[in-house]
């Protein structure tokens, strides 16, 4: 009898080691990241703004190398990791620098690149006003101006030609 | 033989290009004309030559002669005869050539026009047209020489030189490497030849300019005889454009036509600069003002397009350390600054001279609107070539290059757009000299309330985006007031004339084609604007996985996987080509067939999109991947373009618009002229 309820002990102890150990399996399965489940768009929809940084200029969605396809497995892996969009570009950055970027990260230098463009068109604005104001100026008088009598008759001549010929 | 022959027509030209510069100045030094007209006759001698020099070449390429290592790295023996010709352009040294003969045909024109009344402006249009193509031939004779043969060294090196190295013997290869796939398609044969004239047709009116400057003829001599070369550069230059964005829609497989890549980049900066110095001349024809403005932007010009042929053929664009390396980049670098310098300093010396005593009288004058639009392009240009080189300047100072793509620029240029749209609606409204708040808005009103109800359809039809309405509003009202503008003078015509509307429409432009064909170049942008506004804002796209049978939406289409099958075909390509069924809102619309080629000898794919265009959209199926054993499972990318084919349409227009203002005038009254211009539009309106 002793020995039949030591069998029961023991069955009892493994039924509750194999729950427990089922169960931590089952939720380590569940957290197993799936790649598979993570759709092209959403890969994509990132992609499109990173770019390749061996290719010139050709955003990571629509390039056709092999090393941009495995870039493209890296973004759905970590997606199916649960890394969001801003931690995905970061990881990017980290390993190939702000190139692979479709813009510069405004920081240090990069803000010139934002700063340089508005300030000369602001330039030329503020030329084109002063220019403006030069010529609202009323014309000097009419007295200061040269008088038809004063004009040489090679340039008077020049001046005939030239409306003859227009 | 054959390769002497071309490489000697080649160094005959550029000692005579040296020769035809020192003749021109020795001959005004001396005050000799005959020292000028050799001075011509070198410029008109150099296409003859070239012309030699390129069927050299191009009896090479289509003879494979893969001893010339020009040949053996463009052309195959698979190539069909048509490509082996267009690879002439299809590798650097061959483009140059291209480039250089271009140039001395258009330098040779120019020899052949009647210099009688403007013979001053003779030794200087020589020496710059020449100094220009003479630096383009140094490259190609001594950097990129296509003539240069492929040699195996002692050691078992094979080299490329012109003249056998010692101890060398001659290496024969029995087939070349063929053409860069990307250029094998059709838009892509017509694209360059297209840059590059409009390139080389911006030289002439540069040549001018500075003529006018040393020789101090402060008139707007040199911008009449200019004009009509400024347009046909300007329709060569934007045919180019256009041709660049289809073969990139239908080629670089990513669904657009225009990736603000720094080599697209390099050739919209030119036409920027062209484009407001064609609005700016006709203040100075018009008014006799801005002469200093016109001298800057032609001179922009110029450079622009010599730094444009800088940053696609130096290697500066993937790093400054291929820039430094190339030996072709810091000679561009020099040329560049050295020609801005000069064309700089002489214009400042003739600043006082150029000097004019008319005045803006009123900011709603069609001058100031003008010299608004003027600021836009500039600032346009200002967006394009600081994105452009602020790469290479962080990569100098910091070490690390950065990326600016399509994001910087569109963010940046939206507004500037959306401003010149609104201007080329007002702008013609607008009358020379004068024009009031009363008198622009009493021509303004009635466009602008009919345009107001495109917006408002579009609204009330579901679109929300509030920057494609204020688009379509904008394309709207351009198109109001251009026809309003046709309209109006068609029916003046008939009734003036007893003409019947058609007749005196096509009158009306061949009186005054400038004008009209302005108008309608305007109407061009209009379609353009639409079907930018479409692919921009409204594009959609999906990707996904199908087996054979599956199906995969997007938008109204639904699109079924039939089949795929992989071949290797005569020209040494090997296709995947699957078959699509493309149903819209439920209804079998078509086939289309996507394809991804892959050339061996090049070992480069290209991704040929399946298409289903409409006046409404486009259906655009790109085939991205697939399962090369079993055939069943390919991956398709897809993508809904609305509108997109008004940007064609328009482009055409656009065109037929450009060609109309080139033509020469067919009809003149200058009684009719001076009458015009002595009534402004607007008081004409009223």
């Amino acid at each position: 009898m002793k020995l039949r309820l030591s069998f029961l002990w023991l069955v009892l102890v493994w039924l509750v080691f194999s729950v427990v150990a089922l169960g931590t399996t089952t939720v380590t399965l569940a957290q197993t990241p799936n790649p598979n489940s993570i759709t092209d768009d959403q890969v994509n929809a990132i992609a499109k703004y990173l770019y390749c940084p061996v290719c010139e200029n050709v955003p990571l969605d629509v390039c056709g190398t092999q090393a941009c396809e495995q870039w493209r497995q890296v973004i759905r892996q970590k997606l199916a990791e649960g890394w969001n969009e801003a931690q995905i570009r970061q990881y990017f950055v980290d390993q190939y620098g702000d190139r692979v970027l479709a813009t510069p990260p405004p920081r240090g230098i990069n803000w010139l690149a934002y700063i340089v463009p508005p300030v000369a068109i602001l330039i030329g604005v503020w030329v084109l006003v002063q220019a403006f104001r030069s010529w609202k100026r009323p014309l000097p008088a009419p007295s200061s101006l040269p008088q038809p009598d004063h004009v040489s008759p090679e340039v008077l001549k020049r001046i005939e030609e030239e409306l003859k010929n227009r | 033989m054959i390769t002497d022959l071309g490489y000697g027509a080649l160094a005959i030209t550029f000692f005579l290009t040296i020769y035809g510069v020192l003749a021109a100045i020795w001959g005004v030094r001396t005050r000799r004309p005959d020292w000028i007209d050799s001075a011509r006759n070198a410029m008109l001698l150099t296409f003859p030559l070239l012309t030699l020099s390129c069927l050299s070449l191009i009896y090479l390429l289509v003879n494979g002669h893969y001893e010339v290592e020009y040949v053996a790295s463009v052309t195959s023996t698979r190539m069909p005869l048509y490509l082996r010709i267009t690879a002439l352009w299809g590798g650097q040294a061959g483009s140059l050539l291209f480039w250089s003969w271009l140039m001395s045909a258009f330098a040779s024109a120019v020899t052949l026009r009647n210099w009688q009344r403007d013979r001053e402006f003779l030794p200087w249009v020589v020496v710059v047209s020449l100094v220009t193509l003479g630096f383009f031939l140094g490259l190609t004779l001594f950097v990129e020489n296509p003539f240069d043969r492929l040699w195996l060294l002692p050691g078992g090196l094979a080299i490329k030189s012109f003249f056998a190295p010692e101890g060398a013997i001659p290496y024969f290869q029995s087939d070349g490497k063929g053409l860069n796939p990307l250029l094998r398609h059709p838009g892509m044969i017509i694209h360059p030849p297209m840059l590059y004239l409009g390139f080389v047709s911006f030289v002439i009116p540069f040549a001018f300019a500075i003529a006018a400057l040393i020789t101090n003829r402060t008139d707007d001599r040199w911008i009449q005889i200019t004009r009509r070369w400024s347009l046909v550069a300007w329709l060569f230059l934007s045919l180019g454009l256009i041709l660049g964005g289809r073969w990139a829609y239908d080629v670089l497989g990513w669904g657009g036509y225009w990736g603000w890549d720094p080599v697209e980049i390099a050739a919209f900066m030119p036409w920027l600069t062209g484009t407001a110095f064609l609005h700016s001349v006709m203040i100075q024809e018009k008014r006799g003002m801005l002469k200093h403005w016109n001298m800057i932007l032609i001179i922009l010009t110029y450079n622009l397009v010599i730094f444009g042929t800088f940053l696609t053929r130096s290697g500066v664009l993937s790093s400054v350390h291929a820039f430094a390396q190339s030996a072709i980049g810091p000679l561009f670098f020099i040329y560049i600054g050295a020609s801005f310098v000069i064309s700089l300093s002489l214009l400042l010396q003739r600043w006082q001279d150029l000097k004019s005593d008319l005045h803006m009288t009123s900011l709603l004058s069609r001058e100031a609107l003008f010299l608004l639009n003027n600021l836009l392009f500039l600032g346009i240009l200002v967006i394009c070539f600081w994105g452009v080189i602020f790469p290479l300047i962080s990569e100098i100072i910091t070490g690390q290059k950065v990326t600016v793509g399509p994001p910087f620029y569109e963010r940046a240029t939206a507004p500037l757009f959306a401003g010149l749209l609104l201007l080329m609606g007002i702008a013609p409204l607008a009358a020379w000299r004068h024009s009031t708040v009363q008198t622009l808005g009493k021509a303004v009103w009635k466009p602008t309330v009919v345009s107001l109800f495109v917006p408002l359809i579009g609204f009330l039809g579901g679109i929300r985006n509030w920057a494609a309405l204020l688009g379509f509003w904008l394309a709207a009202f351009v198109a109001c007031v251009t026809l309003y503008e046709y309209g109006r003078a068609v029916i003046a015509r008939s009734r003036s004339r007893g003409e019947s509307l058609p007749t005196a429409f096509w009158n009306l432009a061949g009186r005054n084609r400038r004008r009209y064909g302005g108008y309608i170049i305007h109407l061009g942008v209009v379609l353009m604007a639409i079907g930018i506004i479409g692919i921009e804002l409204f594009q959609k796209e999906t990707q996904g996985t199908l087996a054979q049978g599956e199906e995969l939406s997007l938008g109204p289409y639904t699109m079924r996987f039939e089949s795929l099958a992989v071949f290797d075909t005569a020209d040494g390509r090997n296709v995947a080509r699957a078959v699509v069924s493309i149903y819209k809102n439920g209804r079998f619309v078509g086939e289309l067939y996507p394809r991804r080629d892959y050339y061996y000898e090049s070992q480069q794919p290209m991704t040929i999109p399946g298409l289903r265009s409409t006046m409404e959209d486009d259906f655009y199926v790109l085939l991205v991947d697939w399962q090369p054993i079993s055939s069943a499972g390919a991956t398709f990318k897809v993508y809904q373009n609305p509108l997109v084919n008004w940007l064609w349409l328009g482009g055409f227009v656009f065109i037929i618009g450009t060609l109309v203002a080139t033509w020469p005038e067919s009809e003149k009254s200058p009684a009719t002229v001076r009458a015009r211009r002595r009534t402004p539009l607007a008081a004409k309106a009223s």
